[in-house]
């Protein structure tokens, strides 16, 4: 299924929940949306599903016009951050539900839960009730409902924010694969980086009620249009700093510089923006194309096999994401290095300078 | 999250209502509002009259009297009614078998057919073979409510409170169900005590059930009839007779038939400004949070 | 703040626990150093919980005991034991200022205005609280509520432990970093005895000085954030703790070393055939493998591109396994070739690691 948002805007009670996003998700593929609380993603999804009306804009099925279809007669398929299933009923009768609407036949029914129940591993667990099942098979229990109906469009609303972080990561591995071979187009909405990196697919990043970028989501992580998109899909939060070109230098605080890169030889002297991410800030003097800085720890994280290194560089405060542990007190000067080949140019509205 | 779905052919489902709403409300209404600007001397002809019967009516003192009465004893009751069902709503158990003792318990008396309650009430407080009327006399205290007025008031009260207050305590038990436990740990880390825990954490949770609990008592003590008719006809002389009761009296009793279409006109309006300032004010402090 | 004993800690939630499966909580005993900042760590209905609500005393243990600073606390109340404590989802008292819910505490203590004053615009100002101070707390976002809950513990100077109940659930991941790096900021200047409830791995690694991971009522290992990561003391360990987690290969020990599939394996201190005494396996995390035209052959699945690294899927003979590679670093297109870091490898036998005797 092609679905399509043209336009579409939405305004409650004098706040902008979507301005004006047109988006054509890729059919058939894994479409993520990734912005933070209150950027839209959820309206978005409740948009495309059909729960909500935009107030101008067009939503397409298809190339056509479902803009006031209800849900119920568009053929699509809804999980929840909140583990929603039917209480009283078996996880059995829970995946059939959609099946027996649809007034599947017994014997094809029996064969699809089963078919579906394997893939999740959901198998033993057919005879229970939904209260007696851990979260993370709880849902299961609701993305085998999304599954077997084989709905045409798949909607995702974090569905595994609420899960332990293992859980979490045992389904992310999954989650792609049992799409893939569905054929149904699915968007999921997340507001973590790391979780649409691991997912793949394409990506529509989200900010305050419209998408500033959409692409293969590797795409976007490695060369965002702007400075908003390239924050959002950050994790840790991306280091910035305001340089200024002159001539064949760019100089950031008055005293650091180094050579204008053959790629931005041709824009103007002036004013800009620089962006570029925390693993990308080494600890120590780098090499020779490096540019070294000295910055005041103001707190060091250590993961276990990396070292978050949060730095005071007087104007900007920066993070240094170091392989291995470095035992760092707070107030220590450190050396960082970082490569200018890292360095994503912006202007000062935040449009990325390729 | 509330499923909103965009279907234009709930409105095909709605028109029986709209017509059984537009015959049993609207009808009649206009039918009242007919007759309450008119004078009739039967024969079914009918004078325009003006305003004169409102008029009327908002100068009578018996109006003023029977107005007087409805407001103290809407205010008494729910004085009574909504401290005492929050204190029943936090005194009842939380967990375990005998949360669904209690509410039964307390569904009952609701579910009692309203004249019913005014006949039991009736026969338990008469003085000479009701249970609580020989009671009350063998303590010494001089009790006969169909004889003395303070007694048919008190027991007028005693009753509804007797009747409505598990409805303000099935609310405000909701109400305290919704709670986290965490607000009850934090609250007893910091040292708070029981009323603290109340002022602070309990009452500003449950004032959303609160303001519905008020407000659906206020409606229906003030519009009260059945109960106080059955028990004491409105007297003795007038003292429990309330608004809907001299309605009554004087449309079917002395067939005054305009005087009685203006005052339920005024009626009505009344309970539909007094239910609209309740509701503004409470919610009103809600959203200053 | 003072210093915290478990001792010999069994906690069942039935009237009369018989077997062992019947205990929450098998048995902890720990002890954790005033000011240190702790982490329990662990999947959902590992016991985590019920152990933090045995030490504010919301829960009372069916055996041992509480002390703080070698004084029984067991069978005190929870606002007897000084303590503070922040929920996963923001408690705060909506009807009040923000005022009035950092003073709530003090003024319960009996404590004086000016006092009780100083102390709050203090703690408003360690907090960068200080601007919204006579806001409505209600009105205020998720991670300045959670920041309340924090300061309603801070501002009570006699408080012995502050604890938290994954306290960033509901925080955006970028806010996250920033609390997260105030909170241990907080730590390192003021020395609070920490501790900190969690299932994420990364809230606690990065947070605690200490980490307590615990599996099914027991504790599994205590140690620092490099020591889980680096020396997993059991195999559930080396899978909860690093994403993705620890490979695990069925492996032999013999006199010869240590064999999986009978390929030898180097490692630095491999354990003596004597030790071994049930089912072993050899444990390496993604991380320390690296491909290394010397080592093992193995065939490459799948790679998975996360931005800042690959997830390379391999098969050792008939085991998959996950490889870690940095960016920069090729991936061979064919006839690949892993090494297994030598000191970075363990053996684990029943899922216990096993440590080579010192000859």
């Amino acid at each position: 299924m092609t679905i399509e948002l043209d336009g579409v805007s939405m305004r409650r009670d004098g706040v902008d929940f979507l301005r004006g996003v047109s988006l054509r998700v890729e059919p058939g593929g894994f479409n993520i949306l990734l912005g933070p609380t209150l950027s839209g993603k959820t309206t978005l999804l409740r948009m495309m599903a059909g729960l909500e009306k935009p107030d101008s804009g067009r939503v397409l099925d298809d190339g056509k016009d479902v803009t006031g279809t209800p849900v119920q007669q568009r053929g699509v398929a809804m999980v929840y951050q909140q583990f929603i299933n039917y209480p009283s009923m078996s996880v059995f009768e829970n995946i059939a539900s959609p099946l027996k609407v649809a007034g599947m036949s017994r014997g094809e029914i029996d064969r699809r839960v089963k078919d579906v129940s394997d893939l999740l591993k959901l198998g033993p667990m057919l005879k229970r009730k939904p209260a007696e099942l851990s979260g993370g098979q709880q849902q299961r229990t609701a993305l085998a409902r999304a599954l077997v109906k084989g709905a045409g469009l798949v909607l995702l609303d974090e569905p595994l924010a609420n899960l332990d972080y293992k859980l979490r990561e045992e389904l992310r591995n999954e989650l792609p694969r049992l799409f893939a071979d569905t054929g149904s187009t699915v968007v999921y909405a997340t507001a973590e980086p790391a979780e649409a990196l691991l997912l793949g697919g394409h990506t529509a990043a989200l900010h305050e009620g419209g998408i500033t970028q959409y692409g293969p989501t590797h795409e976007v992580y490695r060369t965002p249009v702007d400075l908003v998109t390239a924050a959002t899909f950050s994790d840790p939060p991306i280091n910035v700093a305001n340089v200024t070109k002159r001539g064949g230098e760019f100089v950031m605080d008055d005293t650091v510089t180094w050579r204008v890169g053959a790629v931005h030889q041709r824009i103007a002297d002036g004013e800009y923006r620089l962006g570029f991410r925390a693993h990308h800030l080494n600890l120590g003097a780098g090499g020779e194309h490096a540019i070294s800085l000295e910055g005041a720890v103001t707190i060091a994280e250590i993961s276990g096999s990396e070292t978050f290194v949060h730095l005071d560089l007087g104007r900007h405060q920066w993070i240094c994401q170091a392989h291995g542990v470095h035992r760092l007190d707070v107030g220590q000067m450190v050396t960082v290095s970082v490569n200018p080949e890292r360095f994503m140019l912006f202007k000062p509205d935040g449009g990325r300078i390729e | 999250m509330i499923e909103r779905t965009p279907n234009q052919k709930a409105w095909w489902l709605v028109t029986p209502v709209l017509a059984l709403v537009a015959f049993n409300a609207i009808i009649p209404l206009m039918t009242v509002v007919n007759y309450s600007v008119q004078e009739t001397f039967g024969n079914n002809q009918f004078f325009w009259s003006g305003v004169i019967w409102y008029e009327d009516v908002l100068n009578s003192p018996r109006f003023h009297e029977a107005l007087l009465r409805q407001l103290m004893f809407t205010a008494q009751i729910l004085l009574i009614e909504v401290p005492l069902g929050v204190i029943v709503a936090l005194a009842m158990p939380r967990k375990g078998f005998w949360v669904s003792v209690c509410l039964v318990l307390m569904a009952l008396p609701l579910l009692i057919p309203w004249n019913v309650v005014g006949a039991m009430w009736n026969i338990f407080a008469l003085p000479d073979i009701g249970l609580l009327g020989r009671a009350v006399n063998a303590l010494g205290v001089d009790y006969n409510f169909t004889q003395q007025p303070g007694s048919a008031w008190v027991t007028v009260v005693v009753m509804d409170v007797w009747h409505w207050t598990s409805l303000v305590v099935l609310l405000a038990y909701a109400g305290l169900r919704s709670i986290p436990d965490a607000f009850y740990q934090a609250a007893r880390i910091d040292g708070a005590s029981g009323w603290q825990i109340f002022r602070y954490i309990q009452l500003p949770k449950m004032k959303r059930v609160l303001t519905i609990a008020v407000l659906l008592r206020f409606m229906d003590s003030f519009m009260i009839y059945t109960e106080p008719f059955v028990l004491t006809g409105g007297g003795p002389g007038n003292t429990t007779t309330f608004l809907s009761i001299d309605l009554v009296k004087i449309a079917l009793g002395q067939f005054d038939l305009g005087r009685a279409a203006a005052m339920s006109l005024i009626y009505f309006l009344i309970i539909l400004l007094m239910s609209w300032i309740f509701y503004t004010l409470m919610m009103r402090s809600e959203g200053q949070k | 703040m003072a210093e915290i004993r478990l001792d010999k800690i069994r906690h069942s939630y039935e009237d009369r626990p018989a077997a062992e499966a019947d205990f929450a909580l098998k048995m902890v005993d720990l002890t954790w150093k005033d000011g240190g900042a702790y982490a329990l760590l662990g999947p959902s209905g590992c016991g985590k919980s019920t152990l933090l609500n045995i030490i504010s005393g919301l829960l009372s243990p069916t055996e041992g005991d509480v002390r703080f600073d070698g004084r029984s606390v067991t069978d005190l109340a929870p606002d007897q034991r000084n303590i503070a404590q922040v929920f996963q989802f923001p408690v705060v008292y909506d009807t009040m200022t923000v005022y009035q819910n950092l003073a709530f505490p003090l003024r319960n203590r009996g404590m004086d205005r000016s006092r009780i004053d100083e102390l709050v615009r203090e703690t408003a100002q360690r907090l960068d609280l200080t601007g919204v101070l006579d806001r409505r707390a209600a009105g205020l976002t998720a991670d300045n509520k959670q920041k309340i809950s924090l300061a309603r513990g801070l501002v009570r100077s006699d408080v012995n432990v502050i604890m938290f109940d994954e306290p960033l659930t509901v925080i955006d991941p970028h806010l996250k970093w920033q609390l997260r790096s105030q909170l241990k900021k907080l730590h390192q200047r003021y020395n609070f005895t920490m501790i900190y409830v969690t299932h994420d791995q990364t809230e606690a690694l990065t947070f605690a000085d200490q980490i307590v991971v615990m599996h099914e009522g027991e504790v599994v290992q205590v140690g620092t954030s490099e020591e889980l990561f680096e020396r997993p003391e059991h195999t559930f360990v080396g899978h909860f703790i690093g994403s993705p987690g620890m490979n695990l290969f069925p492996c032999t020990v013999g006199d010869d070393g240590v064999r999986v599939d009978g390929m030898p394996i180097a490692l630095d201190a491999p354990p003596a055939p004597g030790q071994v005494n049930g089912t072993s396996q050899l444990g390496v995390r993604p991380e320390f493998i690296r491909f290394d035209t010397g080592g093992l052959a193995v065939e490459l699945t799948d790679v998975a591109d996360i931005g800042r690294y690959r997830i390379v899927d391999a098969i050792l003979g008939r085991h998959p396994f996950k490889i870690f590679c940095p960016e920069g670093v090729e991936i061979p297109s064919d006839n690949a070739k892993v090494r297994f870091d030598p000191r970075h490898a363990n053996v684990y036998v029943d899922g216990w690691r096993v440590e080579a005797r010192s000859r």
